[in-house]
């Protein structure tokens, strides 16, 4: 059951693939948590102890994975065996490496508007929007299971990967914007 | 010993123990203990029916008082009576010259990186310090309940670092007690509100303490407590507030900066009676005795003292925003806001939280209580008495885990609100032919340089099989523990060798430097090292064979064959036999032994409770 074998998907009992319903596999998680947590041999043996240890950092990791979708996306293609490392994580489309760059001026240009917050907010819902779409693609590309739509299922990956980063940069910058007021 | 207390009949099918536990808030201020009777969380009072300990150490020559008296003897004597040594724990002495005139005590210098503190009864630390109030909640807990304590819970600020932790951690130990977790203190109050109100949902824990800020955002579903971000500042509370209103009145009275000890610590507690009053008026007559004997009286209005606490809980609020963010969530979502800590009284507090999150405050649990009740509810829980119940907290880490790597940057490994326990692995290689040895630097922090974030030790891995350079694969294993503890593992991949690991802890005390501290305590110039070790030994033999056969009294049929079974009776046997014995090494072999030979029944045991769990959901198959 806490075979180190099992993919994330058999160990908290749900089929292989994007589509996650979120609220079960929540559900799962707690009640695995219930029996496997330190918490619950902190009186038992050291090789319990042990056990529970390496079981309960599994399931977190397992969950962290499976939870959001770009890790749940870049942990299918993993799995299917694409190499999600070479070429940096990069995308050859060139529309949306010339939206990123804009995006990116408009995040710099944000900090210097009338209403900084209002300008930050309005870009991060921008960037929101976009991850949903991508989310959208992956979850066709998946469904579909074709070795092309694999392909594709990676470039949305490292799109998404790009989005988040920005997301990321623009809540650095509410961060600071915060500070400063 | 421990009282024996009989389940309820169809409840588990083997008897247990009842096994005293409790609940530790080591507070800046002050200090609770807290147990659970007839199934009630409750704290305990000492003999004048005081429930709160104040956190303040006096050493005399040949005694140490630790309370109210203390307490009384802190303006008159104010560098051998040690007040809010909580900020000093996990502290270096750069730390602490930085907290400057805040801190009136005689710093020694010295090698150690535990700074020192010069009293009339010797040279000490932080962790001894705070292991003095340890021992009177200690000993107040086990006079009342009539035995020994078999574990405690120690509550810590949420956003304590690595080394504070630890600093807590040797703390109990030199108090001679056992820590079955420590708990985030945030985490502590949502259990006791939790439990109090049965609500599900998103809760926000606000807690400002007399010298530490934690806010947590948390999910409550059917008892699990899962926290979903925390942050807040280990040198921000309630004594800070107190600050700002001695330096009003140091300005108004005309009292020098280079003021004496004394004057100082009479500033300080004149500030916080103040403050104080101001709770329940408008406006705090002040009366301050001058160095030359004279008195300057004036008057303190709630205006100018919300005037100069404003931007500190301005500072906590933005700290809420930044922790909300982390948590995903906007401040719509949270559902209930609880608040506590001593400082939450302060009306100005209360009057900005409830601005910030649009709603009122649970404030019904007395908030000076809340943590010490929340964790004598899980100290309860841990110790093995409510072996149904269904309660879970997972936390978080608070702040980053990296190693230092090329050019004085920090590499983060392990981000922070990460749910804990967490690992994460790194490989290494070495750059010279034939060498054995490597050093990590492992820090906290959420920036890119070294010297913006918090050293925590340096791992010194040794026996590394001697290759051509760049051969060896090094795989080190970052592990945060439950209790937020870091410990790191290596082994040489080709090889499959373990690496030795010598830690080197930035701001605290090696574990040999607690042996030293632990031979040398008082308590143990009375009596026999050799007794004690017997004693420890049994103690924990005693605990091995409990576990086990309840965990044979519940499955043993069910999951073991005869044939399995036999060689467990056997060793069980053994051990027992050997406990009544007088030979440590006898005990610790024997216990060795048995671990070894239920290693696969326990592991099965784990399985079939994993394969229960998942019994209650669909499981679907794989083609």
């Amino acid at each position: 059951m806490l075979d180190l074998s099992k993919n994330y998907f058999e160990l908290f009992g749900i089929p292989v693939g994007f589509d996650v319903d979120v609220e079960e596999l929540a559900k799962r998680y707690r009640d695995l948590q219930r029996v496997v947590h330190p918490d619950r041999f902190v009186n038992a043996t050291d090789r319990e102890r042990r056990l529970s240890m390496q079981g309960a950092t599994l399931i977190n990791e397992a969950y962290r994975a499976l939870k959001d979708p770009l890790h749940r996306a870049r942990y299918l293609l993993v799995l299917q065996g694409v190499d999600m490392d070479a070429g940096k994580g990069t995308t050859t489309d060139a529309d949306f490496l010339m939206q990123q760059m804009e995006l990116r001026e408009e995040l710099a240009e944000a900090k210097h508007d009338i209403d900084p917050f209002a300008a930050v907010n309005g870009l991060m819902t921008r960037i929101d929007r976009q991850i949903q779409r991508l989310t959208g693609q992956l979850a066709e590309q998946f469904a579909a299971a074709k070795p092309d739509q694999l392909a594709g299922a990676r470039d949305n990956v490292h799109k998404m990967q790009f989005m988040q980063k920005l997301r990321s940069e623009a809540e650095a910058v509410e961060a600071e914007l915060d500070e400063t007021t | 010993m421990a009282l024996l207390q009989l389940t309820e009949p169809g409840q588990s099918s083997a008897p247990h123990q009842h096994r005293l536990a409790a609940g530790i808030d080591l507070g800046t201020t002050n200090s609770l203990v807290a147990t659970v009777r007839s199934g009630r969380a409750e704290t305990l009072p000492d003999e004048q029916g005081n429930h709160l300990l104040p956190s303040v150490v006096r050493y005399l020559k040949d005694v140490v008082v630790v309370g109210n008296a203390a307490k009384q003897a802190a303006t008159r004597d104010p560098l051998n009576t040690i007040a809010s040594v909580k900020r000093l724990m996990g502290r270096g002495l750069g730390d602490v010259k930085a907290l400057g005139s805040r801190l009136p005590y005689d710093f020694q210098q010295q090698d150690s990186s535990v700074p020192r503190m010069r009293t009339a009864a010797g040279d000490v630390s932080s962790i001894e310090v705070s292991a003095e109030i340890l021992k009177v909640l200690k000993a107040r807990a086990e006079a009342t309940l009539g035995g020994d304590l078999a574990g405690v819970v120690i509550t810590v600020p949420a956003y304590f670092d690595e080394a504070q932790r630890q600093a807590t951690k040797d703390a109990a130990r030199l108090a001679g007690l056992k820590t079955l977790r420590l708990l985030n203190e945030p985490t502590a109050a949502a259990v006791a509100y939790g439990l109090d109100q049965g609500s599900e949902g998103v809760i926000a824990v606000y807690d400002l303490g007399g010298g530490t800020f934690d806010i947590s955002i948390l999910r409550l579903h059917r008892g699990v407590f899962e926290v979903l971000a925390t942050g807040g500042d280990t040198a921000l509370g309630g004594d800070d507030f107190d600050a700002e209103i001695a330096r009003w009145i140091m300005q108004q009275a005309g009292i020098e900066d280079d003021a004496s000890h004394v004057t100082m610590r009479r500033l300080m507690h004149d500030a916080c009676a103040a403050k104080e009053a101001l709770t329940e008026s408008d406006r705090a007559q002040l009366d301050i005795q001058l160095e030359d004997g004279t008195h300057w009286q004036g008057e303190l209005t709630r205006a100018t003292a919300d005037a100069l606490i404003g931007p500190l809980i301005r500072k906590t609020l933005k700290t809420c925003r930044r922790t909300l963010r982390d948590a995903g969530m906007g401040v719509e979502a949270v559902q209930d806001v609880v608040l506590v800590g001593g400082s939450t009284r302060v009306p100005r507090v209360r009057e900005l939280i409830e601005e910030f999150f649009a709603k009122l405050p649970l404030v019904d649990i007395d908030p000076d209580k809340v943590v010490a009740i929340g964790a004598a509810v899980q100290a309860d829980v841990l110790v093995g008495n409510k072996p149904n119940d269904e309660m879970l907290l997972l936390d978080v880490n608070p702040l980053s885990l990296g190693i230092e790597t090329m050019g004085g940057l920090v590499e983060k490994l392990i981000p922070r609100n990460t749910t804990i326990p967490v690992a994460r692995a790194q490989e290494f290689t070495t750059f010279k032919d034939g060498q054995t040895a490597m050093a990590i630097h492992a820090l906290q922090g959420e920036r890119e340089l070294v010297s913006d974030c918090r050293s925590l030790a340096r791992f010194e891995l040794h026996g590394i099989p001697p290759m051509v350079a760049g051969a060896a694969r090094i795989r080190v294993t970052f592990e945060v523990d439950a209790d937020g503890l870091l410990n790191v593992t290596a082994v040489e991949e080709s090889s499959g060798v373990q690496a030795g690991i010598t830690v080197k802890p930035s701001y605290g005390l090696t574990d040999r430097e607690i042996e030293t501290m632990l031979r040398d305590s008082i308590d143990h110039a009375q009596g026999d090292i050799a007794v004690r070790r017997l004693r420890e030994q049994q103690v924990e033999a005693q605990r091995v064979i409990e576990a086990l056969e309840a965990a044979l009294a519940a499955d043993g049929e069910r999951l073991l064959s005869a044939q399995e079974r036999a060689p467990i009776d056997s060793s069980l046997a053994q051990l027992k036999k050997v406990n009544q014995g007088e030979d440590p090494g006898l005990i610790h072999k024997a216990v060795e032994a048995l671990e070894e030979s239920c290693e696969f029944y326990v592991e099965r045991r784990m399985n079939d409770s994993v394969r229960e769990a998942m019994a209650g959901h669909k499981v679907d198959e794989f083609s």
